[in-house]
């Protein structure tokens, strides 16, 4: 997914120059917001089974989206996972499996063995919040939640209740539209544009998967920060005279506008 | 069937204790045979502030391990026969509490009484999760000020996510906001957040404004609910909280500030 937390600056402006003498890369930190498969039992031919129509219902979700497969739901550690049925099945989804999180050492190393890597498992105490809200990121598989859905769905989503501190909302491939106040610490997200009537202060990404036509609509912009295809601006960089005030956000040749309606 | 109320709020110290035991007085008073069980594993203060620290024998630990059953546990409040409380486990860690085992000394509460009020510990972990788990009701304490208030909102989303009546499908859990340690003088010279300010953030059925009161802190060090204490406003805001969970319509009190003028001064005495 297209957005990073790695750059200091507002708008990601074009490089200085390429007069080509300075370092020819930047190692840098960057957090990405993946989907999970969460393996609840070891029964490929089912995993296939429900897959399979997820993905046909937004193929453009899954197409090159880079997952991570998920083993601590499973009742065994020792168990085979049948890392090469389920790596060719997910690629022959368009997916492109890049991990695994939890399970065993047996696992791990079998899963070494198809050059996936081993993420981290453990989450320190202060990122412990910020699991919680990874969690709801997870493709659902199974189990629904009553959290505002963040369901893998084409069309567009809405929600008529408040969406709270620590929740994330996804509406992937399509519109989000909320008519409840978001507030600070929840996270909205869309491919497509996002709407929301009533106060917004939370985070809003539109355009998650880079579409830089995607739009944010707001009718009372207190929002912590706006970000369309990866391009952010945050609360502190938003002019004081917006603030309060029915807004759009959109990209204009790569630099984001925020202006009021 | 009992109705389950979990008092929580997130942050720490912002009148959790004191409003359970607020909460089962209240109910137990008007008849309701009522229960209130301390969730804070470790850092127990409801005992005390029931004033009952010195008839503990067995706590909440022990019934869930099976070392004493509920009746050798639970202690029959002295003011109020409608009224027992369970204690929280001192010495244990917060993992002897147990989802399996919390659901059965519901269940077995349940079976007689009205109203089962579980104080939650501070905190998003372990503890208060299991306090919330099987909330049918939820009463989010929130103190006039901007962490207070996101953390009852972060609190807010993990009942809509993780309770047992969200994770099955079923009715959502009622949510109350209850305002405590409210102080309309600061209110007015715009150093903490008003009622109104408070209500459009977390967007909430307002149970009740608790003022800030001397007499909250007396009432804990005595070991009586203060809700008792019917001279004190903070008594009396505790009795309406009650009642509107109740049903009943009553009035918001103690939101102007007082006036402090010369006369008032006087013939308050």
């Amino acid at each position: 997914m297209s957005l990073t937390h790695d750059s200091p600056v507002d708008d990601r402006a074009p490089s200085a120059g390429s007069s080509g003498v300075g370092p020819a890369f930047e190692l840098k930190a960057a957090a990405f917001t993946l989907p999970v498969i969460r393996l609840l039992r070891l029964d490929m031919d089912a995993v296939e089974a429900e897959l399979t129509p997820k993905v046909q219902q937004a193929p453009g979700f899954f197409e090159h989206t880079p997952v991570v497969i998920e083993l601590s739901a499973l009742p065994s550690v020792e168990e085979d996972v049948g890392f090469p049925q389920l790596v060719g099945l997910l690629r022959g989804l368009g997916m492109i499996p890049v991990g695994v999180r939890g399970g065993g050492s047996a696992q791990h190393e079998a899963a070494k063995a198809m050059e996936l890597a081993i993420l981290a498992d453990s989450v320190k105490p202060y990122q412990a919040a910020r699991e919680t809200e990874v969690k709801v990121d997870e493709l659902p598989v199974t189990g629904q939640t009553d959290e505002p859905p963040v369901g893998i769905e084409t069309g567009s989503h809405l929600i008529d209740r408040p969406v709270r501190s620590g929740q994330r909302v996804y509406a992937a491939g399509g519109d989000l539209t909320v008519l409840a106040p978001v507030n600070s610490g929840a996270e909205l997200m869309a491919d497509g544009n996002i709407h929301v009537y009533a106060p917004m202060r939370g985070r809003a990404m539109a355009g998650l998967h880079g579409d830089t036509n995607a739009r944010i609509f707001c009718a009372d912009l207190q929002a912590e920060l706006v970000s369309i295809a990866g391009h952010y601006r945050v609360s502190d960089k938003i002019p004081a005279t917006l603030k309060g005030r029915r807004i759009q956000v959109f990209l204009d040749h790569q630099v984001l506008r925020i202006e009021p309606l | 069937m009992a109705r389950t109320i979990v008092i929580t709020s997130g942050k720490g110290g912002v009148g959790k204790t004191t409003t359970a035991a607020a909460m089962a007085m209240g109910l137990a008073q008007r008849g309701h045979r009522t229960a209130v069980i301390d969730f804070d594993v470790g850092l127990r203060n409801l005992d005390l502030v029931m004033g009952c620290e010195r008839r503990v024998v067995y706590d909440f630990a022990n019934v869930i391990n099976g070392e004493a059953n509920l009746n050798q546990a639970l202690i029959r409040d002295k003011r109020c026969e409608n009224l027992f409380i369970l204690p929280a486990s001192q010495t244990r860690d917060k993992e002897a509490l147990t989802l399996e085992g919390v659901g059965q000394v519901l269940e077995e509460l349940g079976k007689t009484y009205e109203y089962i009020v579980c104080d939650s510990p501070a905190g998003i972990e372990h503890g208060a999760l299991m306090a919330m788990y099987y909330a049918d009701d939820a009463l989010l304490v929130t103190n006039p000020e901007v962490s207070s208030v996101r953390d009852s909102d972060r609190m807010l989303g993990i009942l809509s996510s993780k309770s047992r009546r969200a994770l099955q499908g079923e009715e959502p859990i009622r949510e109350f906001l209850l305002l405590t340690r409210y102080s309309p003088e600061r209110v007015a010279r715009g150093e903490m957040l008003g009622l109104e300010d408070v209500q459009e953030i977390l967007a909430l059925y307002m149970l009740g404004v608790i003022p800030e009161s001397k007499s909250v802190l007396n009432a804990s060090n005595a070991g009586n609910p203060v809700i008792l204490d019917q001279e004190s406003d903070a008594g009396i805001a505790y009795s309406d909280m009650v009642a509107r969970y109740l049903g009943e319509e009553r009035p918001m009190r103690f939101l102007d500030p007082e006036r402090k003028g010369l006369f008032s001064r006087l013939f308050r005495g």
